[in-house]
């Protein structure tokens, strides 16, 4: 990775290349026939990395790979190409007891709290479970604990008796959290963590993570397609399309001036809260190309209002725009005052 | 536009204490309680809630698709007639013709096992009187306007061989076949992706335009009503508490629930702050506080608002509230 002048020391974790393909069932008249075995292609080569206490949110729509690659940060998934570091150590290699310090350091959290938290446990053990595994207390001290972590995210300590489906879906996500908080982590890894809750309850999350980040200086990775919120809660963003990290950097950089075509109609496309700033024209045209027939060139090509003939080609590299800012597009003064569209998207009809 | 209808315009439809009570084994449940609304010829009102908030059930009772042992009172009069009072003839021309629906499942509201051409033809043959070569030849015509490549091919092809944002296309086409005069949108965008979702929306506010429509949007998401409705009702518990041009809402919402809600969505330019967000969860409908029903979570809530429940009362021109507190929260303004 070069050089980034305002995180010193070296990136906490560090994606380089990465590439993640799922194999598809072959047909049995593909095999006859010979043909390669089709493969949805998750990841193409991610390159990012994140910093010590920051919050880096990734931003998508389905189909992005962005849930892939957040599996890939926590080892759930083994990568086929490229690697995960942790500290300067790649995480596939990591055995034995640095494997299990890895598993504690970085921790998971996940979308759905109804189906990642196990029905026939009570809140106690299932957080008893994640300390005495990986040995945080002795066993007398984990009562206290216990109150503790549930202190920590603001839940009554009657809960500790009480069984999952006992609780809402904002108390059951803090659940979620307290129990990834058990085991003391360096990392939060949070895929769409508020999008299956009530707007009000979102709110009410994302207040507590913002919090819970100050008091024990977390480095959280957040993985979201809400712009709104994952633009509220990041330092920096990362833009992924089709499996690749299409633009990155610092919040405000890239929400306010962004360097991407495709970032651009993201911007575009989400509802703006401020009723007098409408429009009547669509941010884009077409639909996501499938990632088991990737496009040739760059990836955006077949829906980008400004493609031109070295796009069908050629595929961008990640390459600076400055100040930490960074974007995967030919147009290299695209989203500067010095960019001239060759034509502009078709006026509303 | 004729979006914000003078009143002396007679409503499109006029809803009047719709209540909708189902019977489980813990007793009734009041899923709407008496709410009241009206959409103006060509208006675009967005219901919006949280969920359990009733804005869906609103939306299939007033449609008469809710059935025994659930009661549904109250009228919905539709240009004068009682939609909930006609009989069954009356009701199928209504239904599915003059007033569409579209939903939030495409993959589920379509039939998995039926070309989207015979899907919608059906409705063609329901209310027109074309005849086969003609309704294909509609069929065709309605894929095209909805934006759907190659719609002359993509007629036989089913429903799964569509994409989310495609199918939702589909279902649109084929509510748009019988030439409806409202269109009842329960969630159409909400598992969409954003830049299709923006596609679909726009999609809607054309067609309002070109088949001088009314649209009913039922939503939980805030930046669709201020990008596509002209009036919303916001409801909490069943009921409406709050109702009013967008614009008049969000610059100023008189409502606490309302307020908590703007609040609780974050907006470009305070990143890494705390949001307002409101306490607790929305009730379940089985036990519906006393009182206001906001009052657990309410910041604004006094002794009186345990003890009453506040009516929805005008407040203004086409603006209602039903909250005691209603000038000390206006007086609060809209979040930041």
């Amino acid at each position: 990775m070069s050089a980034m002048t305002n995180h010193p020391g070296a990136p906490l974790i560090s994606v380089e290349a990465l590439e993640k393909r799922f194999a598809m069932r072959q047909t049995i008249v593909g095999r006859i026939a010979g043909r390669l075995p089709l493969a949805v292609h998750a990841l193409n080569g991610v390159d990012l990395a994140v910093h010590r206490g920051e919050t880096l949110g990734i931003v998508g729509e389905s189909g992005c790979g962005k849930s892939t690659l957040a599996r890939c940060l926590v080892r759930l998934l083994e990568p086929n190409e490229g690697r995960v570091r942790f500290e300067g150590r790649d995480i596939g290699e990591l055995r034995g007891g640095e494997r299990r310090a890895f598993n504690r350091r970085v921790q998971m959290i996940f979308q759905d709290p109804y189906s990642s938290l196990n029905p026939r446990m009570t809140v106690r053990q299932i957080l008893g479970e994640a300390l005495s595994v990986h040995r945080m207390r002795p066993k007398a001290e984990i009562p206290v604990r216990i109150a503790e972590l549930l202190d920590l995210v603001r839940l009554p300590q009657d809960a500790a008796g009480r069984y999952p489906h006992e609780f809402s879906g904002g108390q059951r996500q803090r659940i979620g959290i307290a129990r990834a908080l058990a085991v003391e982590p360096d990392v939060l890894v949070a895929d769409e963590l508020v999008s299956a809750l009530d707007v009000s309850v979102q709110a009410q999350v994302v207040n507590l993570l913002l919090q819970l980040q100050d008091e024990l200086q977390l480095t959280i990775v957040f993985v979201a397609h809400d712009l709104r919120l994952v633009r509220h809660i990041s330092h920096r963003v990362a833009v992924m399309y089709l499996g690749k990290v299409i633009e990155i950097g610092p919040t405000e950089a890239l929400f306010s001036a962004p360097r991407h075509p495709y970032t651009m109609a993201l911007l575009d496309a989400a509802p703006e809260l401020d009723p007098g700033r409408r429009t009547r024209r669509a941010a884009t045209r077409g639909e996501l190309p499938s990632p088991v027939d990737l496009p040739g060139g760059c990836l955006f090509n077949t829906r980008c209002p400004h493609v031109f003939e070295r796009c069908q080609v050629e595929r961008p590299l990640l390459a600076e725009r400055g100040g930490d800012h960074r974007a995967a597009c030919h147009l290299a003064d695209f989203g500067t005052p010095a960019f001239e569209p060759s034509f502009t998207a078709a006026e509303p009809a | 536009m004729s979006a914000l209808a003078t009143p002396a315009e007679t409503p499109a439809l006029s809803v009047q204490s719709l209540t909708t009570v189902f019977q489980t084994p813990k007793g009734p449940v009041r899923a709407v309680d008496a709410v009241s609304f009206d959409v103006m010829p060509g208006e675009v009102l967005g219901l919006v809630g949280e969920s359990g908030s009733g804005k869906s059930v609103t939306l299939r009772s007033l449609m008469g698709l809710i059935h025994a042992p659930a009661q549904v009172s109250g009228r919905v009069l539709w240009q004068g007639a009682d939609i909930l009072a006609m009989p069954k003839k009356a009701l199928r021309r209504v239904r599915g013709g003059e007033v569409a629906m579209i939903f939030q499942e495409p993959m589920t509201a379509l039939n998995p096992v039926l070309k989207v051409r015979v899907q919608i033809e059906e409705n063609l043959a329901a209310h027109s009187q074309l005849d086969a070569r003609q309704r294909r030849a509609r069929a065709i015509e309605l894929l095209d306007l909805v934006g759907i490549p190659a719609a002359e091919r993509r007629l036989e092809d089913y429903p799964h061989q569509f994409s989310g944002g495609m199918r939702q296309r589909v279902m649109i086409a084929i509510a748009l076949a019988s030439n409806p005069k409202l269109l009842l949108a329960d969630e159409p965008t909400t598992a969409l992706d954003v830049t299709i979702q923006d596609q679909i929306l726009k999609l809607i506010l054309d067609l309002r335009d070109e088949f001088a429509m009314s649209v009913v949007f039922v939503t939980h998401d805030l930046g669709v009503v201020a990008g596509t409705c002209d009036r919303m009702a916001v409801m909490y518990a069943g009921r409406i508490v709050e109702s009013g041009t967008v614009a008049e809402i969000f610059a100023r919402p008189h409502h606490p629930y309302t307020r908590g809600l703007l609040g609780s969505v974050p907006r470009g330019g305070a990143e890494r702050t705390m949001l307002t967000s409101i306490e607790g969860t929305p009730p379940s409908l089985a036990v519906i506080p006393q009182g206001c029903a906001f009052h657990p979570r309410c910041a604004y809530a006094v002794e009186h608002c345990v003890a009453k429940r506040p009516a929805l009362e005008r407040i203004g021109l086409g603006r209602m509230v039903a909250c005691f507190r209603e000038a000390e929260v206006a007086a609060a303004g809209a979040p930041v």
